[in-house]
């Protein structure tokens, strides 16, 4: 017990050096879809984030074992930190971040990371083109969270790949979006009875259709598994964006396309 | 440029181990490949996370430009691949 109070006054001394492992708390879960649960986080060391980066978690096994995994900051700068975890099935970490971590639990996180995959209204005021796939919705939810935080008139669009619409993430708030936010999405396995949107994976002919036009000099930020990432970058540049206009992050072969 | 395995990730992927290797953010540098002169960000190299180490590699000419491999908690970087890194 000795032990424990003066490793705990330490921890709250000793400055906080960027990068470093910090020990937070889970405050509350949801479900947001039967495979994927939000988890908001009691930081005590958390110096403020921006609209599009992650935070790593570290879990570590009796026997020293580490699993270290990245997931993108679902909250908007300001808000409480809070992260969205899809559970795959073959997942190491994810079933027991979806399933077992329960309020009052503690985590090892250390964050936030990115300074690349992040949005700055005060640094760019062009037209926002948000392409999803899957979990890839996470930090572009951030992003648009932020744009309604500061009050921003950007015209705004999200292109919202699911399989089917009981897998998209963030349903209710994604159903009443700010002025000036458009959601669009395409349901690529299973549509509802008298679906009139888009039912297919994202081609060239849906992005030509959806992306703001090149001369309205807009910033496209592209986010889930790696095949969408690079089929949507292509379609983007092939359509006159210019490559640094097109931010882009990968989330490998999972998470639903 | 050549199609990429579905499970490659990119720099953003290493951000932690970046700022840990580093001390600072390095996603949004620019980095210039050492074979084939392509200049992009960190965030968009081509990143092969395993086991022994971590990999980053010229999205355009294959190059191996960044190595990462812990050796008794030390973790060794080789940057041989990079001409330049801002």
């Amino acid at each position: 017990m000795e032990g424990t109070a003066v490793r705990g006054r330490l921890n709250d001394q000793v400055p906080r050096k960027t990068g470093a492992w910090q020990t937070a708390t889970v405050d509350s879960v949801l479900d947001e879809t039967p495979t994927v649960r939000t988890i908001a986080l009691a930081v005590p060391h958390w110096p403020g984030h921006q609209a599009g980066q992650h935070l790593d978690i570290r879990l570590t096994a009796d026997d020293g074992y580490h699993a270290e995994r990245s997931y993108s900051i679902a909250s908007a700068p300001g808000e409480p930190v809070a992260i969205t975890v899809e559970r795959l099935d073959d997942g190491e970490v994810s079933p027991y971040l979806t399933e077992e971590l329960r309020p009052g639990d503690e985590i090892e996180l250390r964050g936030p990371i990115g300074g690349y995959f992040v949005w700055d209204p005060a640094a760019d005021s062009g037209p926002l083109l948000l392409a999803a796939g899957g979990s890839g919705v996470v930090p572009l939810r951030a992003i648009l969270r932020y744009r309604s935080e500061v009050g921003s008139s950007v015209p705004a669009r999200l292109l919202y790949s699911v399989r089917t619409l009981a897998d998209v993430i963030y349903r209710a708030e994604l159903a009443r979006p700010a002025d000036g936010v458009e959601v669009i999405y395409t349901l690529t396995r299973k549509q509802p009875a008298g679906w009139t949107g888009y039912a297919r994976r994202v081609d060239q002919a849906m992005i030509t259709e959806v992306a703001w036009p090149v001369a309205m000099a807009p910033l496209a930020y592209v986010c889930g598994p790696t095949n969408f990432v690079e089929a949507v970058a292509a379609d983007l540049v092939a359509l006159g964006y210019p490559p640094q206009r097109v931010k882009t992050e990968r989330f490998g072969a999972t998470g639903t396309p | 440029m050549r199609p990429l395995e579905d499970d490659v990730l990119d720099g953003n992927a290493i951000g932690g181990l970046l700022i840990e290797v580093f001390g600072t953010e390095m996603t949004a540098e620019v980095g210039t490949c050492g074979s084939c002169g392509t200049a992009g960000p960190v965030a968009e190299m081509a990143v092969y996370l395993a086991r022994m180490g971590t990999i980053v590699r010229c999205r355009v000419c294959d190059n191996v430009l960044m190595v990462f491999v812990e050796v008794r908690g030390v973790t060794c970087v080789d940057m041989r691949g990079l001409a330049q890194l801002l």
